[in-house]
């Protein structure tokens, strides 16, 4: 058996390969306590990229990237135990990968790890974070159910704002100038084919400069990256305490990386996919078209930023973001690594992840969206008491679309205010004027309203004051 | 070895027809895939389309008419059908609108009793001429051009907003 393996590692040239990557030593800082589970991220976010993988090929013998057949293709698998294990794995796979990268960047980011010679790492990785979520948005197209048909459509009109080609890139992405048959065909062939043969060649690329550059030693106050000196006391440190990494550093990579593919397969189990929404229908109107997780952020970014910028938002900031994060290792290459020598840079991490996590939070709870589904206020909420006229106002507030926005007695719409004490705060006058000419995102209901209907409006709100105990 | 095929020249020469074949190599694959993926891109589906009787719409209401692709792919599914939404004004005269809001292409949903289009993604509200009432939409919907032939409404279909 020994004579065996011998043979093979001599022949394939193995011995080389596994002095440099399996026997390399690492900074023995990055394997021992608490802070060192902090290294495994990288490890866990391939290993992420493996679990999408596996399930990936495996849904792609199933999937049917018509557009007749796609939905269904979905729907009949997801209703299979190992077809909805499969797809349930994909999707909390990629939540797992972005994630993981998320916080993986996060730690090189704090821990200065992009600072010289690393450099370059750290473009390889933006790129890399730039292709998964091109890959997290392709894929959630994929499902092709009314979020990812509108999904399509929201794609082609981020890409028509591009000043000069944004007309023609609409129509690249559409295939057309509209969803038609043609338009999932291509965001199928990105997602399963031409993405991911790039992204692995930028893979290839990062892992090779973590083997080539070494895992960046725990950072010390007071001991800035001078680019003259540190290869050489790098290397020192690897020569006088280095330890190899298999199996030091990678046992607990490991570790953590059955972990995830355990949280996954639970959360798989437990959970599942997302479910799919209605059939896809470029005719209809859905009432909730909603981007996954990931992209929240951005949705409720365009919802809440102060009005127009459009172009800057949907265009120039991704570019923006990019550049920066590009140029970063470039202009800050040298310097102190700590982060308790860095305000700036902590401050400006725990800014990004407050923005992230404070426009996620907003959009879920989407108070911009008006409320069709919210129900006529009936005696049941208003009381038992209430007269015959203050209901009919509250039919007449709901059918006018008042109570899409906003709320009384606790049912309706938030984005304008709860109506329910609205005569303890302003007078009828005020109230009036406010319905008929507006105010803010309150359009004018002049012309809207027949004076019936206004008089109505005023005296249920006039009557809902009232009861408040 | 002959000492010629160590020149500097012969060297030089090599390396310029490597660089140029490998030019010709990748010219030569991009071109049918760049063209392939374009050639659909071209397609433009701007015909008329019949959406029904004029008898059909009532004066002053807005409805949703939908039209099919005239060419679809066999296996388009529901992805051939497109929408509007048709206001009749008039005996003859109608508007429409697109479906597309102009802030980010979600579908309008209008909305009679409260007079307006309200976009479903981000709160953009339009009245009832397609002009934004409230919410984050730059500009009006986009219209559609409509004629009336032999009783029968037209509509000259409008693709998702061009942005610009």
């Amino acid at each position: 058996m020994r004579r065996i393996a011998a043979w093979l590692s001599d022949r394939l040239g193995l011995g080389p390969v596994v002095r440099t990557v399996l026997h390399h030593p690492v900074p023995p800082s990055t394997t021992r306590g608490v802070t060192g589970w902090l290294y495994v991220l990288g490890f866990v976010t391939a290993a992420a990229l493996v679990v999408q993988v596996v399930t990936g090929i495996a849904l792609t013998s199933r999937y049917v990237p018509a557009t007749a057949a796609a939905y269904e293709s979905v729907q009949i698998l997801s209703g299979e135990f190992w077809g909805g294990l499969i797809r349930g794995m994909h999707y909390w796979g990629a939540t797992a990968l972005v994630v993981f990268m998320l916080l993986h960047m996060l730690r090189s980011f704090l821990m200065g790890a992009y600072k010289f010679p690393r450099e370059m790492l750290w473009i390889t990785g933006v790129l890399l974070f730039g292709f998964v979520m091109m890959m997290a948005f392709t894929g959630q197209l994929l499902r092709w159910d009314q979020d990812g048909l509108w999904g399509s459509v929201v794609a082609s009109q981020y890409a028509a704002r591009v000043p000069l080609v944004g007309d023609a890139l609409k129509r690249f992405i559409l295939a057309g100038d509209a969803v038609s048959g043609a338009t999932l065909g291509r965001f199928y062939s990105l997602h399963v084919v031409l993405l991911p043969l790039l992204l692995f060649a930028l893979f290839g690329v990062h892992m090779y400069l973590v083997v080539h550059h070494g895992i960046s030693e725990r950072a010390q106050p007071g001991k800035p990256v001078d680019p003259r000196t540190y290869r050489k006391e790098y290397d020192r440190l690897l020569e006088r305490e280095g330890l190899p990494y298999w199996p030091h550093a990678v046992w607990s990579e490991i570790v953590a990386a059955a972990a995830m593919v355990a949280g996954v397969i639970v959360l798989a189990l437990l959970i599942g996919a997302r479910a799919l929404g209605d059939p896809p229908d470029p005719a209809s109107v859905p009432s909730h078209p909603r981007p996954d997780w990931y992209l929240m952020w951005y949705y409720a970014l365009l919802a809440v930023k102060p009005r127009g910028f459009e172009d800057l938002v949907m265009v120039y900031l991704p570019i923006i973001a990019l550049v920066v994060l590009v140029m970063l290792p470039l202009v800050r290459s040298r310097g102190e690594r700590a982060p308790s020598r860095r305000p700036l840079a902590v401050a400006s991490a725990g800014l990004v992840v407050f923005a992230f996590v404070a426009l996620t939070i907003t959009g879920y709870r989407e108070p911009w969206v008006p409320r069709l589904e919210t129900p006529v206020l009936t005696a049941r909420e208003l009381g038992a008491g209430t007269s015959p006229e203050v209901l009919a106002g509250a039919r007449v507030f709901h059918e006018t679309g008042c109570q899409f926005c906003h709320a009384v007695a606790g049912t309706g719409g938030r984005w304008g205010p709860d109506l329910t004490d609205v005569r303890s705060r302003i007078s009828e006058p005020v109230l009036v004027d406010r319905i008929l000419n507006g105010i803010g995102d309150m359009p004018a209901y002049r012309g809207t309203l027949s004076a019936e209907q206004l008089e109505s409006i005023v005296r249920f709100l006039d009557a809902v004051r009232v009861r408040q105990p | 070895m002959h000492s010629a095929d160590h020149s500097p020249g012969r060297r030089r020469f090599f390396e310029r027809i490597s660089l140029a074949a490998g030019g010709v190599f990748s010219l030569l694959l991009a071109l049918p895939f760049i063209g392939f993926y374009i050639a659909p891109a071209r397609k433009r589906r701007g015909l008329w389309r019949d959406v029904g009787a004029v008898d059909e719409f009532g004066i002053g209401s807005i409805t949703r008419i939908t039209y099919p692709d005239p060419e679809p792919d066999p296996w388009s599914g529901l992805a051939v059908r497109n929408a509007a939404w048709l206001r009749r004004d008039g005996v003859a005269e109608f508007t429409a609108f697109s479906i597309y809001c102009s802030h980010t292409g979600c579908p309008v949903r209008w909305v009679a009793g409260a007079n307006a289009f309200l976009c479903p993604c981000h709160g953009g509200v339009f009245d009832r001429d397609g002009n934004v009432s409230a919410g984050p939409p730059p500009r009006p919907l986009d219209r559609l051009t409509v004629r009336v032939r032999n009783g029968r409404v037209e509509v000259l279909p409008l693709g998702v907003p061009d942005q610009d």
